[in-house]
């Protein structure tokens, strides 16, 4: 089915601190603009597909957003993959299609852990086994526990960290619709404060309100419906560990290998066919465990990769052009699959000039899901 | 400030590691039928599926994957205790845990596999399983 469903549309909120704002609300605004976007009327969508929001969980949260867009879909409900979510619901609405179980997907995510609840981020994993007790707590100390091992394992830097930081820092400096649009250099990074060692405040992701959705239909509807520019979906797969941190048995390696594995086989392409890349980068180590799984590099060589000319404008690999989830918004996701489309397009903020092929990356959790897509033209 | 202090919320199933705990033992589970051993406590074992399991005890000694240090408190009763640091631990039999080395407080001793052996301590009036290093002071 290569290249058979098209991304038709695409919208978004304004990312950062959004008062009053509900996830509901913020979930509406971005699917009324997807669906401008894709110039299509909402009588025409039959799937709606949500993730529900991270900072407050919300029982038929799916049907509720349906009900605020006043839509009746044949397919609705909500998919939890944390930050996986996104390219997996995608994935689904294009099977759905290709199996004529519904005809146009809605496909959204909205939260608003800035300014409403975000306790859920903080809290201690589980209690039963006493994890609280030992003070083991936040998303941020598992990444920084992956980190450390990957530093221990594979001699990575926080010099290499930092490249990433750097990197989507300066593209999303020149984003004027990210959050966070200064820049930062390694020594502004080095002076940033620990927050859970080995990783600093440069290396995690902002906390955002915003919202963000996708139109998904056949790429012959799209024709008939003579939506501008539909985006082709070439690939995608998903990939999972199920072993918290602690009990993982291998922490330098993530889900990545499988996801990515799945749709570089789907698209009949490999990572040297890649243009332009939008890498989920909750935390600095994440990008740099995933481009080696991905077979960017190779295992343990994330930190030089980065480092060394890998990614960047000059003969690297054009790398979260809009600023990804340090710069631009820390949404889970969806924002990566936006600009991944915009590349395609040809109408991206920072474009890579000839772009043909693009890869999102979007995984979830503390390295638990992981999801990738592959877009073409 | 202490009422807000994490405890560990035992319940049926994890029961017999508390009490082992408070006696002064590290206990996982085995399992009766494949052999497998793990933590933390459930009521089916995670490779065969089997329900048939024996609490054993650890020799108590392990190896520490990684470790990190936190200089944020996510949870109020940890704000007096910055920086503390929470490790992975294995143990010699295989299971994993979450748990805090101590003895040792100047990190440039902490290495990656570095082997450590049970320290149980009191905390809140339970006994809690943490871990020092080996050879440190
Ligand atoms: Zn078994």
């Amino acid at each position: 089915m290569r290249g058979k469903v098209v991304i038709a549309g695409v919208g978004h909120t304004v990312f950062g601190k959004l008062e009053g704002r509900s996830p509901v609300s913020l979930n509406v605004e971005a699917c009324r603009k997807a669906l401008n976007d894709a110039s299509i009327s909402k009588d025409e969508i039959d799937a709606v597909l949500v993730k529900y929001p991270t900072s407050k969980f919300q029982s038929k949260f799916g049907q509720t957003v349906a009900e605020a867009l006043g839509i009746m879909p044949r397919i609705g409900g909500v998919w939890d993959q944390a930050g996986a979510s996104g390219i997996s619901m995608i994935s689904f609405a294009a099977m759905a299609i290709e199996h004529d179980q519904c005809e146009v997907a809605l496909v959204c995510m909205a939260d608003n852990p800035r300014t409403g609840t975000r306790s859920a981020y903080a809290k201690p994993r589980g209690g039963a086994d006493g994890s609280g007790t030992h003070g083991w707590v936040s998303t941020t100390a598992g990444y920084a526990m992956i980190a450390r091992r990957h530093m221990g394992e594979h001699g990575t830097t926080e010099e290499q960290l930092a490249a990433v930081a750097i990197n989507n820092r300066a593209n999303g400096a020149k984003n004027p619709n990210a959050q966070l649009q200064i820049p930062i250099t390694l020594d502004d990074y080095l002076q940033s404060r620990l927050i859970v060692d080995p990783l600093r405040r440069d290396d995690c992701c902002l906390i955002s309100d915003g919202g963000a959705a996708v139109v998904v239909m056949s790429a012959e509807r799209a024709r008939k419906a003579g939506v501008e520019k539909p985006v082709p979906i070439l690939g995608f797969g998903q990939g999972q560990t199920s072993w918290e941190v602690a009990q993982r048995p291998d922490l330098t390696r993530t889900m990545a290998h499988k996801s990515g594995a799945t749709a570089f086989k789907m698209a009949g392409v490999s990572p040297k066919d890649i243009d332009v890349a939008q890498f989920y980068d909750c935390f600095t180590i994440t990008p740099i465990m995933s481009l080696e799984d991905y077979g960017f590099c190779k295992h343990g060589d994330g930190g030089s990769f980065v480092s060394d000319g890998g990614i960047g404008w000059d003969g690297g690999l054009p790398f979260n052009t809009s600023g990804g989830l340090l710069s631009e918004t820390g949404m889970p996701g969806m924002q990566l699959v936006i600009e991944g489309v915009r590349q395609m397009r040809g109408e991206a903020n920072l474009q890579v000039r000839n772009a043909k092929k693009g890869i999102v990356s979007n995984q979830g959790g503390e390295m638990h899901t992981h999801s990738t897509l592959i877009l073409g033209q | 400030m202490d009422d807000d202090f994490p405890l560990p919320e035992v319940d049926q199933t994890n029961k017999p590691f508390w009490d082992g705990l408070s006696e002064g033992r590290l206990l996982f589970q085995k399992c009766d039928d494949c052999n497998y051993s793990w933590l933390p406590a459930r009521q089916e074992c995670p490779k065969c599926l089997g329900a048939n399991y024996t609490w054993i005890e650890a020799s108590g000694s392990g190896v520490m994957t990684s470790w990190v240090v936190y200089h944020t408190a996510f949870i109020p009763a940890y704000k007096d205790r910055l920086p503390y640091n929470v490790a992975i631990v294995k143990l010699a039999e295989g299971p994993q845990m979450a748990t805090n080395i101590v003895g040792e407080t100047d990190y440039s001793n902490f290495s990656i596999d570095h082997p450590v052996e049970l320290a149980i301590e009191k905390e809140h009036g339970v006994n809690v399983a943490r871990f020092r290093l080996i050879g440190a002071e």
